[in-house]
């Protein structure tokens, strides 16, 4: 993709996006390479932060956008063809999210050398407003993931249970050809996402 | 072998089950009123109905289309088609007409979910559908009409 | 075009025309037996042809045979009613399909060969369709009198029914056409004054509206033939680039694919689908040689097109002496430069042909073809036949915008290329993908304008010096191109110092007209230069406009109403303002008012514009309305969002729909449309809507943000 066409689509949301992702990270640190942080609060810190490379990834923020339309691209423009979000956030009448999406990457054959397939899966959706993640920053993002009114009313074990086993969550380390999967694997993301929860769940600074 | 009903008939297909259902309709059953314009669910020129909702064919793999339900602008029926399509004719929407078989489905998946809808709706429904003649004013006027078509005689 | 000419020669053509028809019978086109959809279905038993252009049917069915492809504006309609008109034809019973391809008979008078473009079509029928009626009219009519041994001048003809009121006799189309077509057709028929118009000036809704709203209707795309092979072409990445070598092991094993081969315009797949050609083509793997291609980026080519206005040029147009005027010490001098890029036409049924041979050796092409006989031509040479072995069947084309318009037909020649390399055994269905056609070329050119005027002391435009350089469309290099500067050499406004000067630039990029042609960029540089000095100025956008017009022209007709329309829609809506703009182009004037606001991201958002259209005569009001919405919401796309960068290297940047945007639903201004009264013969619709739009929204830009646009698209520069 080019930034002359995709600049095209929005400045405002890159601008924001842009001033909050991290550098792209292609691997995840393992929990045991956190030992040497003694102090466990600073462990818990620092554990957040590297679960911090997945959740600020394009592949995840993407889906938790603000407003009513969701980003895509490693550079995160808005969605085109343009789509809202609707009120159950699958998509409006006449054009929900499945109008295009399937339940499985679809790849694409013989067209445009920028779209190699169109992302899938069987609940493919947009997170709920209360969990909008583009433009905070992590601390910001860390808050919200234990405040039950922004994290869909869930406990912090099923907050465990969701991040390393929602097969929607999953999608972003097998996000079809031409999309760059976020960090690590999911399993490793998720002993992290525990340990975190384990050593108190402390937050970076807002 | 998969097999899916198209239109109402039972129909199978026997080859690569990647095949984007709009080849399957278009080479392998000759139903062209449905389109080729993009190939990446960009233009919804291939928008046909996949058990009742709407669908772009460009990107639906014929896999995904067991057991399906499959209907066309050629057989596309129903309060919502009949009143989409007199709209269209009464205001003499189409130019060049290609993306218009498109339109209709996407019109048509709109009011049986909105039975009258507001412009926003309209914008939102309507805006994966690309029309180079933009005919988009009479496209929005003849879902209004068709709209009121339905109040009228519900 | 000069009216009085085009009305001369379509005497003269007409009668000619007729001369090669009357007396036969023209059955339905004989098509290769192998189709089964592309053939037109045709109306019940044996027509008999009036002349080249009116067939009827025994059960009272009126043909008539376009010479216009129909690319969605709405010339087989507009040329049924002129013929409907003058046959006094039940419009219930009207039918239209293609004509066979022939440059003589099915010539388009202005431009001398059977071709679509150039918003003619009804300009340059609009005495040969109802003359081909009014002959038709005068044989059902002579068949009657003959029939009942009854004077002719004691016959009524209303609604395709010949009656004779003393006896009661009376008797339809139908049933006299057998007898009509034995006449000699008369030399001489009168034409119907304006106030006896009852079809000519009403709705007639368009012909092909119920095909297009219920999957029916057949386009080149949906043609279909037993046995065809699909093929799709790889084509190089770079203009002028040929291929070096092919490895096409992979290809052939995907299922469906039968054979690869490698043709001048690169390499062509064919296969049993569609889909199995598609996922063949991404299978090859293609050495190119770039030898011969373009390398330079836009930049590079934007620079050296700049470069190339410093010295020589054609002189367009001068009036006084624009550099003596521009060095005097008392006026205001103020330059700019503009900058418009390549643009892609991104019709939505892509380029395609499907080719076969028939039993008797010859070759059958069923296209949307805009130059259907020259693309007979580009067959018969790649293919090695005879010219008389080649038939065109012209197919609905799926929007155009000009790309289906070419000298010398190189699609066509690649399509015949395609089929040729095929061996010829199984008709062929070659198409372009969307980013085959959005990568293809055949570009409207990368333009840069320079202008200069001088203002005098009371801020009256004195002197307007235009200089305009791109590729030439006709390919001339040594001589001006007028199609380069039309809509600057002149312009509605009166000048004492003015000039236009033309500079032919050159790059491997292969240009194209495109919807307007010239008028694309000129209508934007004169009508936003204007504006911008007519603020400086101090002046009023509309009333500085009319101050500079002939006070009884049709611009200012166009530009009062337009104005008038603006006014009692009521006032400007808050966070908004309006620009003008006015321009002739194809002998049609068009002014344009538009509201423009910010979108949620900053960019313009294009609410309302009023149109105004003065196009003489209106044959069917509704569908001028309809191409005038169409004009503006192209030309909105394109102004705001479209640009085809070539990037280092010379690989085109854009695709697909995804980054060659187009307008949308939501983006659609809401527009209202007024239709001049006029007696004058009518002049084309399909372009000149497009002109007016871009200064018009760029004019309305400035005034609500202070922001000028020089470069566009607009939504890019805004963000630059």
């Amino acid at each position: 993709m080019k930034m002359s066409a995709k600049r095209v689509f929005c400045i405002a949301v890159c601008l924001v996006a842009s001033a909050s992702s991290p550098a792209i990270a292609e691997s995840l640190k393992s929990v045991d390479e956190f030992d040497n942080v003694k102090d466990e609060k600073a462990r818990s810190v620092a554990m957040f932060e590297e679960v911090g490379k997945v959740l600020q990834h394009p592949r995840c923020l993407n889906c938790h956008p603000v407003g009513n339309q969701p980003l895509q691209g490693e550079d995160m423009v808005l969605h085109n063809p343009p789509v809202q979000r609707g009120p159950g956030n699958f998509g409006v009448a006449g054009m929900e999210c499945n109008t295009c999406h399937q339940a499985m990457n679809v790849k694409v054959t013989g067209q445009s050398e920028d779209v190699k397939s169109i992302p899938g899966h069987p609940k493919w959706h947009l997170a709920p407003p209360e969990m909008a993640w583009v433009g905070k920053s992590l601390g910001e993002i860390c808050l919200q993931l234990k405040d039950k009114e922004r994290n869909g009313n869930k406990t912090m074990p099923e907050m465990i249970h969701h991040m390393a086993e929602d097969t929607l969550v999953g999608w972003g380390w097998e996000p079809g050809d031409g999309r760059e999967p976020a960090p690590g694997t999911q399993a490793a993301f998720g002993k992290l996402f525990k340990a975190w929860v384990d050593t108190g769940a402390h937050c970076p600074k807002v | 072998m998969l097999s899916f009903t198209l239109n109402g008939e039972k129909t199978t297909f026997d080859g690569d089950p990647d095949t984007p259902l709009l080849w399957v309709i278009r080479d392998a059953n000759h139903l062209t009123g449905t389109k080729y314009g993009c190939g990446i669910a960009q233009c919804g020129a291939c928008t046909v109905h996949v058990n009742g909702m709407s669908k772009r064919a460009c990107v639906t793999p014929i896999s995904t289309c067991e057991g399906s339900q499959i209907t066309t602008i050629e057989s596309v029926d129903g309060r919502e088609a009949k009143a989409v399509q007199a709209a269209w004719k009464s205001l003499d929407v189409p130019q060049c007409g290609y993306c218009q078989s498109g339109q209709i489905m996407s019109a048509v998946a709109l009011l049986k979910q909105k039975p009258s809808p507001s412009d926003e709706d309209i914008d939102n429904a309507m805006d994966g559908n690309i029309c180079r003649c933009a005919t988009y004013q009479r496209i929005r006027k003849a879902i209004h009409d068709a709209a009121k078509e339905m109040e009228a005689s519900a | 075009m000069n009216d009085a000419h085009v009305a001369d020669v379509s005497r003269r053509h007409f009668m000619q025309g007729t001369g090669l028809i009357i007396g036969l019978t023209i059955l339905p086109k004989t098509a290769a037996a192998s189709v089964t959809q592309g053939n037109p279905q045709g109306v019940e038993g044996v027509s008999q042809s009036m002349n080249a252009f009116v067939r009827v049917a025994p059960d009272n069915q009126v043909t008539v045979l376009s010479k216009h492809l129909e690319m969605g504006q709405g010339p087989y309609t507009g040329l049924t009613q002129l013929v409907a008109e003058e046959l006094d034809a039940d419009w219930e019973k009207m039918h239209v399909e293609a004509s066979p391809v022939d440059d003589e008979v099915y010539k388009n008078f202005a431009l001398g060969m059977q071709l679509t473009g150039g918003s003619t079509s009804i300009a340059n029928s609009y005495e040969q369709f109802r003359k081909a009626g009014a002959t038709a009219k005068a044989m059902l009519v002579m068949a009657a009198a003959a029939r009942w041994g009854v004077p002719q001048n004691t016959l009524t003809v209303s609604k395709g029914v010949i009656s004779h009121k003393a006896s009661g006799k009376s008797a339809n189309f139908g049933e006299l056409a057998e007898d009509a077509a034995a006449f000699s057709p008369p030399q001489n028929v009168s034409l119907k004054s304006r106030d006896q118009f009852t079809i000519i000036g009403t709705h007639k809704q368009r012909l092909d509206t119920p095909a297009k709203t219920n999957g029916s209707a057949v386009f080149t795309m949906d043609v279909i033939a037993d046995e065809m092979l699909y093929a799709v072409v790889a084509h190089p990445p770079k203009f002028g680039a040929s291929v070096d070598s092919v490895v096409d092991k992979d290809a052939l094993k995907v299922a469906g694919v039968t054979m690869v081969k490698a043709i001048p315009q690169g390499v062509a797949v064919y296969a049993t689908s569609t889909y199995a050609a598609l996922k063949g083509r991404d299978k090859l793997s293609v050495t190119w040689s770039e030898s011969k291609a373009e390398t330079r980026s836009s930049k590079q080519i934007e620079n050296d097109f700049r470069q190339a206005m410093s010295s020589g040029g054609f002189e367009a147009s001068a009036t006084g002496d624009v550099e003596a005027a521009l060095a005097k010490q008392n006026v205001t001098v103020v330059e700019q430069e503009y900058v418009f890029p390549f643009l892609a036409h991104a019709p939505m049924e892509p380029l395609d042909a499907v080719l076969l041979k028939n039993k008797e050796g010859g070759i059958e092409c069923y296209a949307g073809a805009q130059f259907p006989g020259s693309d007979a031509d580009a067959i018969a040479k790649v293919c090695g036949v005879n010219r008389e072995q080649v038939t065109v069947h012209v197919q609905l084309a799926g929007g155009s915008f000009g790309r289906r318009a070419q000298f010398g037909s190189p699609y066509m020649t690649e399509a015949a290329e395609v089929f040729k390399a095929s061996g010829m055994d199984r008709p062929v269905k070659h198409i372009m993908t969307r980013e085959d056609d959005i990568k293809g070329g055949f570009y409207r050119p990368l333009t840069i304008h320079k202008l200069k005027a001088a203002l005098d002391s009371e801020g009256n435009i004195v002197a307007w010096d235009q200089h305009v350089a791109c590729q030439s469309l006709m390919g001339k290099q040594d001589e001006l191109d007028e199609t380069s500067v039309e809509g600057a050499r002149e312009v509605p406004y009166q000048f004492k110092h003015h000039r236009c000067m033309s500079y032919n630039t050159s790059s491997k990029v292969p240009v194209l007209w495109w919807r307007s042609v010239g008028h694309t960029h000129t209508g934007y540089t004169v009508e936003t230069f204007i504006d911008e000095l007519l603020e400086k100025g101090g002046k009023d956008p509309i009333e500085g406009r009319l101050a500079l017009m002939q006070p009884d022209s049709r611009d200012a007709g166009v530009l009062r109403t337009v104005a008038k329309m603006a006014d009692e829609a009521g006032p400007v809506a808050s966070n908004a303002a309006r620009g003008v703009a006015v321009h002739k182009s194809f002998s049609t004037y068009v002014a344009q008012i538009a509201e423009v606001t910010r979108n949620q991201n900053g960019e313009p958002k294009v609410t309302r514009v009023w149109v105004a259209v003065d196009c003489g005569v209106a044959v069917n009001p509704n569908h001028i309305k309809a191409q005038m919405e169409g004009g503006v919401g192209f030309g909105v796309g394109a102004i705001l969002y479209d640009e085809v960068v070539l990037s280092e290297g010379g690989t085109v940047e854009q695709s697909n729909f995804h980054d060659y945007r187009s307008l949308r639903m939501s983006e659609m201004p809401h527009v209202e449309v007024t239709v001049i009264q006029s007696d004058a013969s009518p002049t084309g619709v399909g372009e000149p809507g497009v002109p007016p739009i871009g200064p018009a929204v760029a004019n309305a830009w400035r005034r609500l943000t202070g922001e000028s646009t020089y470069r566009l698209p607009m939504v890019k520069a805004a963000q630059a």
